[in-house]
């Protein structure tokens, strides 16, 4: 299974085999976070460039200790007291950065489509850590990875993912993976939230509603996306009260799913909007589960492209 | 040197089922020479994904002999290779599982073949970031000469002449469904 990519914009653009190959790399990074040593030396003396136009505290920081886990160094862009501020633009940034011989560039950017610039314009490998509502991919593979690891398979599984679809690039990127990986994924949502033709964009096997309590019906995995309220929400719905009643997962709509089912979040959490706090911190939560996940699929990733020679 | 005597299409065989079941209990006889009768808590590490396997049957047969439980972990190099940003495809990262404290314990690394001494450079990086062991040893069951490296092995089953582009083949039961050990001219050389 060759994995021959320079760069991980979305998981639109990677083959079920490509996902395999991450997810099944993944499980022996995993296993060096018990040992009193967690480094290993394979990326040794490879900079990591980090770029954030828009806050983050977990990505950037797991995105962080995977590359000082793999022996690269990673570097942190200060968006604020850069010359971005100085109106320096995306790709002058990036060329600035490859004159410094960076080895890969992580982004995250508001604008849709801004990784996909850079790595057009970079030697450099170029992951995207979330464009815009278009993807991020590294979400959605810690996802899928979590999911497998709890339920030791994906194809088949009953994914119902719950809350803003529209604004959301972490369930774009989930519902490319999910559907490419042999799942059936429910949408659910306000109808405001939900666009109508997210039922036909990615084919049979996904299916959207309005009723939490039809999404969750014999589902396996509870996906409660994170209510964006930096967003322009006004008028999508009427309160965030009311969309806790309709739509936040509390205990007594969990139980219409699966007795197993496992509930999900990216984070951070609104708790007591999107979910609520005795299900966020419940027995079937696997929410901290996805951020040690996430450092050991980053590690994949950054081991798989280091390695794609195109 | 002088060439190896194999036959130009299918190489010569050198070890049968028999002989590698030999070459294991002489292995075996080795480690109990030096770590004593009953083993002396001596733990085993074989390199993926021979190794791993002749590790397995080395400690069965040390179990068999001093009647103490011999433990087995198995060992996968990727991470620690030197190469592993230069070659043309990234080698599929597979499980390590040392299932013991590896403190203070005599330990033995297992592999098949011994060529050049990276795979043992990067084993041995590799061993040292799970513990400190007391000591570490080297069982091989064929050393095929070509260092690259000032590594040589404390207990070797065969040593073998070969060319530097030939190819030593360990077939093993677990893996390839029949023992035996064969050498062969790199294909590439046929004319």
């Amino acid at each position: 299974m060759p994995f021959k990519h320079k760069d991980l914009l979305g998981i639109e653009g990677l083959s079920p085999e490509d996902i395999e190959r991450i997810l099944h790399t993944a499980a022996p990074f995993k296993t060096l976070f018990t040992r009193s040593i967690k480094k290993v030396p394979t990326l040794r003396g490879k900079t990591v460039a980090l770029l954030f136009y828009e806050p983050s505290t977990r990505t950037r920081t797991s995105f962080e200790l995977a590359a000082a886990r793999l022996s690269a160094d990673a570097m942190s862009l200060n968006v604020d007291s850069s010359s971005i501020k100085k109106g320096e633009s995306l790709v002058d940034t990036a060329l600035n950065l490859e004159a410094m011989k960076v080895d890969f560039m992580v982004v995250r950017h508001s604008v849709s489509g801004a990784p996909e610039l850079l790595a057009k314009s970079v030697q450099a490998h170029v992951i995207n850590a979330g464009d815009g509502n278009h993807e991020h991919p590294t979400q959605a593979l810690l996802d899928l990875f979590t999911m497998r690891e709890k339920k030791k398979k994906i194809q088949g599984l009953n994914v119902a993912i719950i809350g803003d679809i529209l604004h959301s690039r972490v369930a774009r990127s989930n519902i490319w993976a999910l559907t490419k990986m042999g799942a059936n994924v429910r949408l659910c949502g306000p109808a405001t939230l939900v666009p109508q033709e997210m039922r036909s964009a990615f084919g049979k096997s996904v299916s959207v509603t309005y009723q939490v309590k039809e999404a969750l019906d014999g589902a396996d995995v509870a996906y409660v996306l994170r209510l964006q309220t930096e967003r322009q929400l006004d008028h999508l719905f009427p309160s965030l009260r009311e969309y806790h009643e309709f739509y936040g997962l509390d205990a007594r709509k969990l139980a219409w799913a699966k007795k197993d089912c496992i509930v999900m979040h990216p984070g951070p959490m609104n708790r007591g909007v999107e979910i609520a706090s005795p299900v966020a911190d419940g027995p079937q939560s696997v929410i901290l589960d996805q951020v040690t996940n996430g450092i050991a699929v980053r590690m994949a990733v950054m081991y798989l492209l280091a390695g794609g020679k195109v | 040197m002088k060439r190896p005597d194999y036959d130009q299409e299918s190489g010569k065989q050198i070890l049968d089922a028999a002989g590698i079941a030999q070459k294991i209990a002489e292995l075996g006889q080795h480690i109990v020479k030096e770590f004593g009768a009953d083993g002396g808590g001596v733990a085993l590490v074989g390199i993926q994904t021979r190794g791993a396997h002749l590790a397995r049957r080395l400690a069965a047969w040390l179990t068999q002999k001093t009647g103490q439980d011999v433990p087995v972990g198995i060992l996968d190099i990727t991470l620690y290779r030197d190469d592993v940003l230069t070659i043309a495809e990234q080698p599929t990262v597979k499980e390590t599982d040392l299932p013991f404290d590896l403190e203070d314990r005599p330990l033995v690394l297992v592999d098949d073949v011994l060529f050049t001494g990276r795979t043992i450079r990067s084993a041995m990086n590799a061993i040292v970031d799970y513990g400190r062991p007391k000591c570490v040893r080297l069982a091989i069951l064929i050393d095929r000469g070509h260092r690259e490296l000032p590594i040589s092995a404390d207990y070797v089953g065969l040593a073998v002449t070969t060319r530097r582009d030939d190819i030593v083949d360990v077939n093993l039961m677990e893996v390839d469904g029949s023992d035996s050990v064969c050498v062969r001219p790199d294909p590439k050389d046929a004319v």
